[in-house]
Parts: C-alpha cells; sequence; structure tokens
C-alpha cells in the first residue's frame, strides 16, 4: 500500500489531508470528530485577539448549484473566529495533547504592528501545536481593517509580518495568499523573503454570488443589503491549480513547500495539486457540503491509484508534473489532432454539431444522406475538443493525433515532423527577437 | 373483505367502501417541485431534438424542460400550449413511451429517458392552477365557425380558430364537452374532472360557444351549417361499435367496452358500478387495457383480455400492458370468440379459438377453449356512425377523407382527429389535426 504519510515543512501528519482554516476548524468539538474521522490534520480557524470579532447574525453563505443541486461554488461572508483568544488557545492545546499524531496549525490575523503578532505568536507557542499559518486572504470584512487580504496584496507588507513572525516564533511559519492579486508570484516572493517556511494557497476569491431579484439585493442578504464574500469549492480549483503551479515554476520559490488548497473534492483533485508541486492539500469546501467521511475515499483513492500506478509515496508523484507546465510560446504548433466520434456510443443528442455549427468551426455534420448523423468534417475541424467537452458520454468523442507526414485536410499539407512554436514561427513579428 | 367479492354475477359494491379511492386515483402521481427540477436537469438540450420529432403536435420539449429547469414555468406551459392546447390532457394520457421518451437519447443512453410527460404536466398543471391565460383573441374577423364534436381534435380547432379572430361555436352529442377526454379515458389517468377544467381552459380565450346535446344526424345537418358558417370542421370520433359477430352477443352480460368506460368516467361513485366476477375483454387496444384494468379495480377477481393476435401485435403499448398485468390482469394471446350461450347457472360460455398464422395470415387452429365468466365486454375498435349526415363527403376505408390541410371533398368543410382517414387513434393526433385544420381553415377565410 502507498505511503502517505507527510512531512509539510517539518510538520508530520499520517497523510497528505488537512481540513482548512475554516468553520469546520473553529471548535473543538469539530476538529475531535475530524480526527476520529481520519483527517490528516487541521489548521485551526483563524485566531485574532481579544476582543474577539463578531459575525453577521443572518445568513452567512451564499452558493452556485450544478445538475440536481450539486453545490459548485460557495461564497462566503463570515470573519475569523468569533471565540474568545483563551477559549480557542485551551482547546488548540486539548486536541494537540489528545492528537499527537496529527498536525494542527493555528491560523493568524492580528493588526499590522508587531506586538500584536509577537503576543499572539508567544500564546499560540504555548499551546505545543505545530505551526501557524498568517491569513493573509480572506477578501471581506478583515480586509477593510487593514487585515487579511489587505496585506496579502502588498508584497511588501506580507514580507514585514512574515519577518515579524519568524522572528518572534520557533514553530514553522506558513503564509497563506490571496488569489485577489494579478500576480500570484509577487505575494509568494514576498512571503519567501520574509523567511515563510511555506506558503498556502489559494484563499477565497471576493464574490457576489447571487442578486435577490425580489430585494435586488446581493445574497446573503442581511436585513436587504449584501457584500463580497469569498469564494470557494470546486468552481475554483482551476484558479487554484494555476497559482500552485505559478509558484511551483518560479525558480524564486520553487524551493518553497505549497499547502494546495482551493475546491479540492476528490483524491484525484488533491493528486493534481500535488502532482503541481502541492506538498500537501487542505479541503474545506467538499467537507462543508458532504461533511467529514469524505477523508474516507480522499485517503484510500489516493492510495489505489498510487498502487495501481507504482507510486511508492508521495515524493513519487510530488511536483511531476511541473516540467510539462509551459508558456503558450512553447507549445508545438505542429501538433495536429481531429476529433473522432465513436458511432456506437454516440446517443444522437446533436450538442456537438450545434457547439462546433453555431459556435465554432462547422466542422460536425448533424445528416448524412437523409440520416441523423454525426461526423466530424476533417477539412474543417481545428481539433479544438469543444464537441469532446460538450458531449454528454464519456470517450464518445475523442481527439486523435494526426501523425507526423499524414494530410491535414483543413490546411491541404502534410503534418511536419519536427518540434515548432510559435518563436519560431514566420508569422511571429516578434520571430527575430525571440531567437 | 366484503361478502360480494367471490360471488358470482354482476354486482355492484364488490370492494370495501374505503378501497375505490385507492384504486382509481391518480395513476401517475404529479411530480413534486424538487422531482421536477432534479427531472429536468437530465434534460440534455439536444440539437434537432428527437423528441420533438416523436412528438405528433411538435411541442419544443428541450425549450419547456429547460425553462422548468430555469425556474420560468409559465414560459414553460406557454412553449406546450403554443403547439398543443389541450397539453395538459396529453401529459397525462400521451403514451410518451411509443414518442417523447422513445425517442429521448436518454433511452438510447440508458434505457431511461427524461420524464418528459411528468415534466409536461408539471408546467401546465401550474399554468392551470394559476389561471394563467397565454393567448387572446385577434380583432373579430366577422366569420364564424361550425365544429361538430368537443373532442380533442374540436377543443384544439375552436381555440386556434378563436386565437385568429373568428367566432367558434361547437356543438357535442353528450351533455358534456371533452369527447374522449370526458367520457373515454380511464378513470386513474385524469382525476379530479381535469377534463371539464381543461375545457374551461381552453374557452376562456373567448369567443367559443359550446352546444351539447346535438348531436350530427339529429337536428343537425352539415349543410345547414355551412349554410349559416362560413366553414365548418368535423371532428365527431367513432361512436360505432365493431360487433364481434359471433352467436350470443346480444346477450345482457355482453357489454360495450367504451360504454363502460365512461360510465366509470361519470360515476360519482365507483361503489354503485356492477361489474362481473370474472369478466372477459375481447380486443388488443388502449381500450381494452383500460377497460379491463378498471374492472380488476372495481372487484372482478378475474379479468382476461383475448387477443387474436401476439404481444407484438397489440395496439396498446407494452408499458400498458404491464401496467395491467401487475394490477393483476391476465393477458390471453391467439385466440378469438366463436360463441357466446348462456350457462344453466346464469354464467356465460365464452367459447374460444385458438389462431395462428397460416400463410401469413390469421386463421382458426380448430382447437377450442370455454371460459365461464359474468361479463364480457367487446373492445376490437370503433367505426365513423353518422349515417346519411355525412352524405356527400368522402369516405376512406370508413372514414373522412381528408387532404393535407384537413379539407374534406366538400370544400367549406374541414375534418380532423379519429373520424378521419390516417388518424392514429390519439388524442395527441387529434389536437395537432384540429389546430392543423384551423390554421388551414383560417387561411382560407383570409383570402
Amino acid at each position: 500500500m502507498a505511503d502517505l504519510r507527510n512531512d509539510f515543512a517539518g510538520i508530520k501528519s499520517p497523510n497528505p489531508f488537512w481540513l482548512a482554516s475554516a468553520p469546520p476548524t473553529d471548535k473543538e468539538y469539530n476538529v475531535v470528530r475530524a480526527f476520529r474521522a481520519g483527517w490528516g490534520g487541521v489548521v485551526w480557524k483563524t485566531l485574532g485577539l481579544d476582543p474577539h470579532i463578531v459575525n453577521v447574525g443572518g445568513p452567512r453563505y451564499g452558493a452556485i448549484w450544478g445538475a440536481d443541486r450539486r453545490l459548485l461554488g460557495l461564497n462566503n461572508i463570515e470573519l475569523i473566529t468569533d471565540r474568545p483568544l483563551e477559549v480557542n488557545l485551551q482547546e488548540i492545546k486539548s486536541v494537540k495533547r489528545d492528537w499527537p499524531d496529527r498536525a494542527v496549525v493555528t491560523s493568524l490575523m492580528v493588526p499590522c504592528e508587531e506586538p500584536c503578532w509577537e503576543e499572539i505568536l508567544r500564546k499560540v507557542e504555548d499551546t505545543g501545536c505545530d505551526g501557524v499559518e498568517l491569513n493573509f486572504g480572506c477578501p471581506h470584512g478583515m480586509s477593510e481593517r487593514g487585515m487579511g487580504a489587505a496585506v496579502g496584496q502588498v508584497p511588501e507588507y506580507i514580507e514585514m509580518v512574515t519577518r515579524w513572525a519568524k522572528a518572534n516564533t520557533r514553530m514553522p511559519v506558513i503564509v497563506k495568499l490571496t488569489p485577489n492579486i494579478t500576480d500570484v508570484r509577487y505575494p509568494a516572493r514576498a512571503a519567501h523573503a520574509g523567511g515563510a517556511d511555506a506558503v498556502s494557497l489559494i484563499n477565497t476569491i471576493s464574490s457576489i454570488v447571487s442578486v435577490d431579484l425580489d430585494s435586488f439585493a446581493p445574497q446573503p442578504t442581511i436585513d436587504g443589503k449584501g457584500t463580497h464574500g469569498g469564494y470557494c469549492g470546486p468552481a475554483v480549483k482551476p484558479i487554484a491549480l494555476n497559482m500552485v503551479a505559478a509558484i511551483a515554476r518560479d525558480p524564486e520559490t520553487a524551493s518553497l513547500p505549497i499547502s494546495g488548497i482551493g475546491g479540492i473534492t476528490t483524491w484525484r483533485d488533491a493528486a493534481e495539486f500535488i502532482t503541481l508541486g502541492a506538498g500537501n492539500v487542505q479541503v474545506c469546501t467538499a467537507a462543508m457540503t458532504y461533511g467529514f467521511k469524505i477523508i474516507d475515499d480522499l485517503v484510500e483513492g489516493l492510495e489505489q491509484w498510487m498502487d495501481n500506478a507504482g507510486h511508492a509515496d508521495l515524493d513519487a508523484i510530488h511536483g511531476r508534473a511541473i516540467p510539462n507546465v509551459t508558456e503558450w510560446q512553447y507549445l508545438n504548433l505542429n501538433y495536429t489532432t481531429k476529433a473522432r466520434i465513436d458511432q456506437d456510443s454516440c446517443i444522437q443528442c446533436g450538442r456537438c454539431h450545434i457547439a462546433c455549427e453555431d459556435t465554432s468551426h462547422q466542422a460536425i455534420t448533424n445528416m448524412i444522406d437523409g440520416e441523423r448523423r454525426f461526423e466530424v468534417i476533417d477539412e474543417e475541424c481545428v481539433g479544438c475538443n469543444l464537441c469532446v467537452n460538450v458531449c454528454p458520454v464519456e470517450n464518445c468523442i475523442t481527439m486523435e493525433q494526426i501523425p507526423s507526414g499524414d494530410m491535414d485536410k483543413r490546411t491541404g499539407k502534410p503534418v511536419a515532423d519536427e518540434y515548432g512554436n510559435w518563436t519560431m514561427h514566420p508569422n511571429n513579428p516578434m520571430r527575430d527577437a525571440a531567437e | 373483505m366484503v361478502d360480494r367479492y367471490l360471488e358470482d354475477g354482476i354486482l355492484d359494491g364488490r370492494l370495501d367502501a374505503g378501497d375505490y379511492d385507492g384504486n382509481f386515483g391518480d395513476a401517475h402521481p404529479p411530480l413534486d417541485a424538487h422531482e421536477a427540477m432534479v427531472a429536468a436537469d437530465r434534460c440534455y438540450f439536444c440539437y434537432d431534438a428527437p423528441c420533438v420529432t416523436a412528438c405528433p403536435t411538435g411541442i419544443d420539449i428541450p425549450k419547456f424542460i429547460r425553462q422548468i429547469s430555469t425556474g420560468n414555468l409559465d414560459g414553460s406551459a406557454r412553449t406546450i400550449f403554443d403547439q398543443n392546447i389541450l397539453g395538459g390532457m396529453c401529459a397525462r394520457v400521451c403514451p410518451t413511451e411509443t414518442l417523447c421518451e422513445q425517442a429521448c437519447v436518454r433511452e438510447t443512453a440508458e434505457g431511461k429517458p427524461v420524464q418528459i410527460g411528468l415534466l409536461q404536466r408539471h408546467a401546465t398543471d401550474h399554468a392551470m392552477s394559476h389561471g394563467r391565460q397565454f393567448y387572446s383573441r385577434a380583432a373579430d374577423t366577422g366569420k364564424s365557425v361550425a365544429i361538430i364534436g368537443a373532442g380533442p381534435a374540436g377543443l384544439a380547432c375552436a381555440h386556434r380558430l378563436a386565437m385568429k379572430g373568428h367566432a367558434v361555436v361547437v356543438y357535442d352529442a353528450r351533455e358534456k364537452a371533452g369527447g374522449l377526454n370526458e367520457f373515454g379515458i380511464a378513470t386513474y389517468k385524469t382525476v379530479d374532472d381535469f377534463a371539464q377544467h381543461e375545457v374551461d381552459y381552453v374557452t376562456a380565450i373567448g369567443g367559443i360557444e359550446i352546444v351539447t346535446g346535438k348531436r350530427l344526424g339529429d337536428g343537425l345537418t352539415i349543410d345547414e351549417l355551412a349554410k349559416t358558417h362560413d366553414a365548418v370542421f368535423v371532428g365527431i370520433g367513432l361512436s360505432g361499435v365493431n360487433a364481434l359477430g359471433v352467436d350470443g352477443e346480444d346477450d345482457d352480460a355482453v357489454a360495450n367496452a367504451v360504454d363502460f368506460i365512461a360510465e366509470l368516467r361519470q360515476a360519482s361513485d365507483m361503489a354503485t358500478i356492477p361489474v362481473g366476477r370474472r369478466v372477459m375483454v375481447i380486443g388488443g387496444g388502449m381500450t381494452a387495457i383500460d377497460v379491463a384494468t378498471q374492472a380488476h379495480l372495481l372487484g372482478a377477481q378475474e379479468v382476461t383480455i383475448a387477443y387474436r393476435r401476439g404481444r407484438e401485435q397489440m395496439n396498446a403499448s407494452e408499458v400498458e400492458q404491464n401496467q395491467s398485468t401487475s394490477k393483476g390482469v391476465n393477458i390471453r394471446h391467439w385466440m378469438k370468440p366463436v360463441e357466446v350461450t348462456r350457462s344453466d347457472s346464469g354464467s356465460l360460455f365464452v367459447k374460444m379459438e385458438y389462431t395462428g398464422l397460416s400463410g401469413g395470415r390469421l386463421a382458426g387452429t380448430g382447437k377450442f377453449q370455454t371460459f365461464e365468466v359474468d361479463q364480457l365486454f367487446k373492445a376490437i375498435g370503433q367505426t365513423l356512425e353518422a349515417g346519411d349526415a355525412l352524405a356527400g363527403i368522402t369516405l376512406e376505408k370508413g372514414r373522412i377523407k381528408v387532404d393535407e390541410s384537413f379539407r374534406t371533398s366538400n370544400p367549406s368543410v374541414w375534418a380532423g382527429g379519429d373520424c378521419t382517414a390516417g388518424g392514429d387513434d390519439l388524442t395527441v393526433t387529434a389536437v395537432a389535426q384540429g389546430r392543423d385544420a384551423a390554421e388551414s381553415i383560417h387561411a382560407a377565410l383570409s383570402a
């Protein structure tokens, strides 16, 4: 059986699945339930200095759904913990004492003044927890008070506060990054420069999830008003994957451990994050949707896949996809594919045809000899993959590579057998400069 | 259990009083809001969707289902009514398993089609129960059209003509409008007086007068109507019943299935309807299924449908057959009645001959089986019965001949529904023909 034991920035856990700092980790009661269920670690919901903050008394969440009300995206306007600091510290201490083999990391958010960080770090260190995560990410509420994303959006602040944290504790310091920036590499570099032991990302994305069309107010609606919140869940995974990969590929931060967060719902999602450079993963929305029991298949699914593929431990898959991430300009423009429709599995819904006909390349028939039939017209097919993505039957439509030397009926030319990218392309006015 | 359950003869009150409501309740209860959302989510919104092609009225099914899924129930109902103003009844009685749902790509993919019929009911029930009217009359054209028969074809024709601004008078022989929807469909398919609600919903557009108790040929002639109106539409259905053509079929215990079905539909208390303990039904169509199933639900202990050919040749769909057999009805194939006689005990002996194919043709085998029953129903098809009233109008295979725009050989007379040649004895087809005839009438009156 594959070895899922995880060492993340010196913090050990029996598996790489941590619960992210969020409502599921706000109390000892929840965290103990999570550990009983089998979660490898938790990042305790963000602590602040007393007097503790207050949350709204009305709805905190909004959502978007897919078919059968499957929750695809969740938006929240909840703030950091609204319990007294001392209560949280006592519970963290108690949990860590009772669950020594699990990772217990404490998330922190205090004003941008060194004494505040010094004070809270001293108190947290006393709990015996394994590390701290600096919350520079929350996009709502706290950012208006100069914390959370307000720090995370200014690399200089990130570096400064990280440096304070490192100066005032011997615990590993993880810096949690906000996606609400233009290029995630700058905040990551700042964290690295400040001495961070790791980064974690993404925090939630600034969002208005929906508008009530009767009251004309954003949802969730508090007494007729709404505000932007933080968006998370399966819908944000692609954004998170890209940001994780960007940091992992950046020479300045390539050695910085990354805790991957963002829409992780299945073991497959987790494996994808790990292959793009995440040292472990944090989960929240999936647990908030289905409960802690999903840890069973997160662990067993990952183990099974690793066993089947012959990957002995997490190191064997860590970062494996990074070399295959490149810039568009280096993609091989001579690589040519055409869609192929398996007529035996085609159910004749016609979605490939209408998608191609209305919005793309007019490369799929709807009628042949008076019969309803969907076939690819090679002369028109650019190999774009849209038909594959809209087809309701998996593997009914596949993309087939045209071997080099064979005729591409669209261009009327044989497929070139050498690698050729945009920097080499005759149509590129910058070609000489690129060379 | 009441004592009469086991008693021979044709008796009422065979069941405990409380059993009837359950037996004759809604056979396919409506979807609730959540079920409808889940069912609607399954639709793939196909291009040039096969379900639309399969619908005789051509309802834009992917569109109305998408409208359900977006919470636009009014718009969904309108999409249905645009093509089929009797979409509420069709949602209940269409054999969807041989029409839209058979064509559904998810039937191809998984053997589980999108529940189109139930979704259509969800949308139309919403609109009708909220009194949503989507159509209004165009300015009065000064033209008037007489419609004979207030069944599905006549009502669809009337509504479309009213939309165009024509004045419509609908005559019906019965005491109530609705035709087969009111008198010819099994009770559990259309509960809570739905057929009459639908007549009210259709006529609410205005400009439609319904005159009941007026039968074609009985004080009502086509020539006279053609003189007093600008056009005539005939949608009289098939009121005649085929005879078995065997000795003894005039016995009091031998009844027409259609009459029994109508009696059940009009009954306020099912316990008052007498039925045999042992019932036999001759036929293989929907009427045979409906009468057999309902006889069983009334407390008939042994109900047998006898059909002269095999299962595959039955006009009743497989789903309908299965629903009937699952309730306890027995279906026997390859036998035909040859003689009905009275036994000494007062019951009927129905002598059946086994049949088979001989040189591709149905033939008797010379082997016989006699069944002892209390009641025998004839359900071997209906015929056009109008006598001289249709003189001057060309018939084809015993039904009214119409052109592609549903005009008869008399240029001021149109016809649609079961009474015309080429109909397939479906409510939904009658609606389509009535609607299309109205368009043709309107074009003729506008010319």
